[in-house]
């Protein structure tokens, strides 16, 4: 099957990824196995692999994912609601916008989870410390991305919206958020992606919580397979919450 | 001629420039009888579009009065009905949900709107295409879900500008045919801005010539043409007759177009 063939099926797709996946792992299985990476830093996959029922059993892993999920999932609500109405409020108030988009931008490249010691005085040792870093890391992203989006409404949708007298709540629910949706869930998917790292990394600082505070732990027990391991559920909870993401676009905007 | 349902009085709108200003549309005055069909036509420039968005309430700050049924008219009205130039239907609505979309607005139960856009889904020509996305359909058919979704709220008058603009020649004559159907069955009262001379005498019981900048009333020519009619009283004499003594106009003010056009960039070129 030619490459285009099989880019037009779903499960072609799949297979090439999964095929392409595998002989990565394969490559650094030989090289470590050869010497070219050292096996005291880097475990052989099939250790990882190996590992894994392991930390499911004694570690419970599964337990510190789904801790993990819920502060991801926390943070995501929050950066949709406070994110998504501050980009509306820089789209409505165009000197809030001149005057804030370039420091929202700033606050994007900040390293928010060096502020970690402040949120701990501010939050406590707790999970709310950890799902407001994450939050404050991902917001200015769904910020910007969403300004962004209202902005780029096309004018006559507008116009649309205006010649059957839509209210401005209606204007904004009906066309301008509707329109925008695309640019937002850009936004949304960043700031997740800045919010995970940041709740797995404050996890791991403050030892405290899911799988941020096992991969401490484990590293610290120079368990290599078992960190490894914890490290390959943080990303499985990205690919999930990314999947979700997607749904709810394709939900709320099936066709492009 | 029946009493008016839109009267348009002594518009005038000047556009601020850097260079003083452009007056785009000077002292315009014309009316519109009950279940009428009247076309505006112009060259590119002439201040069509700014008319469509005064008489439509898009537009503020201008000179004159737009009325429907006597009272004046300020700002956008449930009365009158705008379909646009551009693509706007909402691409993240399905066909019917589109075309319910002022229903919707208005507060009517789900069921019912349903079954009112239906009804203006099939007056379109659109049915089998309820679950379908605009991505999903051509051109030609967008613009039918456009004017079904302004059908649907019921306007007094419907108000158009160029909305076959985009589409090639035979769609559009034969998107003429289907307009012609809608307005012979609803009645309906129908205000067309256009370039497009055919699509104008096809459709229109009068034309109205505008001059180029500033826009000006030039003439009203009475399209006196058998209803119902359809896209094969193109080939008709009384047609090409109808053509003909509008071009004349028109081709004068066309002319002024162009050249206008022309020196603009010489001057641009000399400025560089």
């Amino acid at each position: 099957m030619t490459m285009r063939a099989l880019a037009r099926t779903r499960n072609g797709a799949r297979a090439v990824g999964i095929a392409t996946t595998v002989a990565a792992i394969a490559v650094v299985e030989g090289l470590i196995r050869g010497g070219a990476i050292n096996a005291y830093i880097v475990p052989l996959p099939t250790q990882i692999l190996a590992a894994l029922p392991r930390i499911i059993a004694e570690e419970h892993v599964l337990h510190r994912f789904w801790q993990t999920a819920q502060e991801v999932l926390w943070a995501s609500l929050l950066l949709a609601a406070f994110g998504i109405a501050l980009g509306a409020l820089l789209y409505r108030f165009r000197l809030l916008r001149q005057a804030f988009e370039a420091w929202v931008g700033a606050l994007a490249a900040a390293p928010i989870v060096l502020m970690y010691p402040l949120f701990l005085v501010i939050f406590g040792r707790s999970t709310t410390t950890i799902v407001m870093i994450g939050f404050a890391a991902g917001l200015a992203p769904v910020i910007l991305k969403t300004a962004e989006g209202l902005s780029g409404t096309r004018k006559v949708l507008i116009d649309v919206g205006r010649s059957f007298k839509l209210s401005p709540a209606q204007q904004f629910r009906k066309v301008l958020l509707p329109a925008a949706l695309p640019s937002v869930f850009v936004g949304l998917r960043l700031g997740l992606i800045f919010a995970m790292i940041n709740i797995v990394g404050v996890e791991f600082l403050i030892n405290f919580g899911g799988l941020g505070q096992l991969i401490n732990e484990l590293a610290e027990r120079y368990d290599l397979p078992g960190t490894y391991g914890a490290i390959l559920f943080v990303i499985l909870a990205s690919v999930v919450f990314f999947d979700l993401t997607a749904r709810i676009e394709r939900w709320l905007r099936p066709v492009e | 001629m029946a009493e008016a349902l839109l009267d348009v009085r002594n518009i005038t709108k000047r556009f601020a420039t850097s260079d003083g200003g452009i007056l785009a549309v000077d002292d315009v005055s014309f009316s519109v009888a009950p279940g009428e069909f009247v076309s505006i036509i112009g060259p590119s420039g002439c201040g069509k579009s700014t008319l469509f968005n005064i008489i439509g309430g898009l537009t503020g700050d201008y000179e004159g009065r737009v009325a429907v049924e006597g009272a004046t008219v300020v700002g956008t009205h449930p009365a009158i009905g705008m379909v646009f130039q551009e693509e706007s239907t909402f691409p993240w609505r399905t066909v019917e949900e589109n075309v319910a979309f002022p229903l919707e607005i208005g507060g009517m139960a789900k069921a019912a709107r349903m079954e009112r856009a239906a009804h203006f889904i099939a007056l379109v020509g659109l049915t089998g295409f309820e679950r379908r996305y605009p991505a999903e359909l051509s051109g030609g058919m967008r613009q039918r879900v456009a004017i079904a979704r302004t059908l649907a709220s019921e306007p007094r008058i419907l108000l158009m500008d160029e909305p076959f603009a985009a589409l090639d020649e035979q769609t559009r004559l034969l998107l003429g045919d289907k307009v012609l159907q809608i307005q012979q069955t609803l009645k309906q009262t129908t205000l067309l801005i256009t370039h497009n001379l055919t699509e104008a005498v096809q459709l229109s019981d009068r034309v109205l010539v505008m001059t180029y900048r500033p826009g000006r009333l030039k003439r009203s020519v009475t399209i006196d043409l058998p209803h119902p009619r359809d896209s094969e009283v193109v080939s008709s004499e009384a047609f090409g007759h109808y053509v003909a003594q509008i071009w004349q106009d028109l081709r004068e003010e066309a002319s002024r177009g162009i050249e206008d056009a022309e020196s603009r960039v010489r001057l641009q070129g000399a400025r560089r």
